[in-house]
């Protein structure tokens, strides 16, 4: 009986998450870090004559320089509030996941604290990655 | 002492003799500062790790409450006390150099008033004169332990509770004291049955209804018995659905219902999402505050309930539900 109340008043009180509007915030953010990366690549590449490869990893190193800087002073968690799936999506997300860890685990020490803990979060997405890239070779191999 | 009802206990002889708070920053800040004995800047505390700045909190806040009533840690027959953390390790830790038995207690966030009527039963079962209670927690401890590194930059939603960092103390005693110490309620587990571990206000709201109807039909009181129904830390969502279950039993709670986590922070203007929690949460507001006011007289008689979500990680990853719990102890003028 009191179940049955339980549930009826919680369904009754479930809170709306503002989808819609998170949605919107991070298309504008998630688009703005693309945007600055995309200005990054083409000044490598085209100011700097580097080749393309290079110029994409030292896009790469910047933007996850930016970020692992900006989660150090702070900011960075204040930023994915805002943002939501707009910084953790790109690969600001995956540098922060690590920063992160390897700050919050910096007070036990350099092996059992930053070394174990870094790909706490990140490992996730690494063994999805291999994994998918697995696949994906086998599957261009046999049918190419 | 003897037992009431199904669930209740009553006290003959045990005052608060005196109590201590120490708070975060971010306590401080919020409209209750005023009423904590001190609080950090910095939310290391002066220490070189989070864990550390917990053990600090709940070792100053113990000494505080000593320091009122000049007495000394020898003083005390026990230690009663809990923490967050795994193994309760900050309350381990702060009780190491306090030569005196000690009790660690665990009910998440409802371990304030769990250690309250430890001590009392301690107090009253004449264990001894003086019983030390202490509860505390970190936000910075909680969130490694229960949620993601402090920087992570994961959206967390309206829902979402803000660990309060802070530690209390109450020196239970059988020396007659301005406030006394009356009633209890032992709470049983609820689950209802959800497993949003970023939504735990309303996880733990049916458990503090089923611990407030079981305390009124223990007594054979009425709701406005007392002056303040304080549970914590159900926040602004859980706090909502208290009250419509409440309604559902037939009881109107409104005017004199509160919740320790709508009331450490200024919800509008600082960012905690849907309000406070953590054991120290209500152990700040209570410690603080309600024995404050309850010295005043602007309260006569108030009931805390606190409140506990069981959460655990490696549970929840299973695929379980979160079980909750509330344990209710009554604060009173002993001269009204």
């Amino acid at each position: 009986m009191e179940k049955s109340i339980f549930k009826k008043v919680l369904d009754r009180n479930t809170i709306k998450r503002p989808i819609f509007l998170n949605s919107i915030k991070a298309f504008l953010v998630g688009g703005t870090i693309c945007l600055f990366a995309q200005g990054i690549l083409w000044f490598f590449k085209d100011l700097l004559n580097i080749e393309k490869d290079k110029a994409i990893s030292l896009m790469y190193i910047v933007i996850v320089g930016i970020t692992s800087l900006l989660t150090g002073i702070g900011i960075f968690d204040k930023i994915g509030q805002f943002s939501g799936a707009g910084t953790i999506i790109p690969i600001t997300g995956f540098a922060n996941s690590m920063t992160s860890s390897a700050l919050e685990s910096k007070s036990e020490g350099i092996i059992l604290g930053i070394m174990s803990n870094m790909f706490k979060l990140a490992g996730a997405v690494i063994v999805a990655g291999v994994l998918s890239a697995f696949i994906v070779g086998n599957v261009i191999y046999l049918f190419r | 002492m003897f037992a009431r009802g199904k669930n209740s206990i009553e006290f003959n002889n045990v005052f608060l003799r005196s109590s201590a708070t120490i708070s975060g920053p971010r306590e401080r800040k919020g409209p209750l500062g005023k009423y904590f004995d001190d609080s950090y800047e910095n939310s290391y505390c002066g220490e070189e790790s989070w864990e550390k700045a917990e053990i600090r909190l709940q070792k100053d806040a113990i000494l505080c409450a000593l320091k009122k009533l000049g007495l000394k840690i020898d003083d005390m027959k026990a230690i009663v006390g809990g923490d967050l953390n795994n193994q309760i390790v900050a309350t381990n830790y702060a009780s190491r150099d306090f030569n005196i038995p000690y009790l660690g207690v665990y009910s998440a966030c409802s371990t304030c008033t769990e250690a309250l009527i430890v001590g009392s039963l301690l107090v009253d079962g004449e264990f001894g004169e003086n019983v030390l209670v202490v509860s505390s927690s970190h936000n910075s401890t909680s969130e490694r332990q229960f949620r993601y590194p402090t920087e992570y930059g994961g959206q967390k939603p309206n829902s979402m509770t803000f660990t309060a960092t802070g530690a209390g103390v109450a020196i239970l005693s059988s020396v007659a004291s301005p406030i006394k110490i009356r009633r209890a309620t032992i709470g049983r587990i609820i689950d209802p049955e959800l497993s949003d571990t970023q939504d735990m206000g309303r996880t733990m709201a049916p458990a503090a209804a089923m611990t407030l109807k079981q305390h009124l039909e223990d007594f054979e009181i009425d709701i406005n018995e007392y002056d303040l129904i304080l549970t914590g830390d159900l926040s602004k969502y859980g706090s909502e659905v208290f009250l419509q279950i409440m309604k559902e039993f037939n009881y109107n709670v409104t005017t004199n219902h509160n919740d320790a986590g709508k009331m450490l922070y200024d919800l509008e203007n600082q960012e905690v999402f849907a309000g406070g929690s953590g054991s120290g949460c209500i152990s700040l507001v209570s410690m603080g505050y309600i024995v404050d006011a309850l010295k005043k007289g602007i309260y006569r008689k108030v009931l805390l309930i606190a409140t506990g979500a069981l959460m655990n990680p490696i549970m929840i990853a299973q695929g379980e539900t979160i079980p909750a719990i509330a344990h209710a102890i009554s604060l009173e003028r002993s001269k009204q």
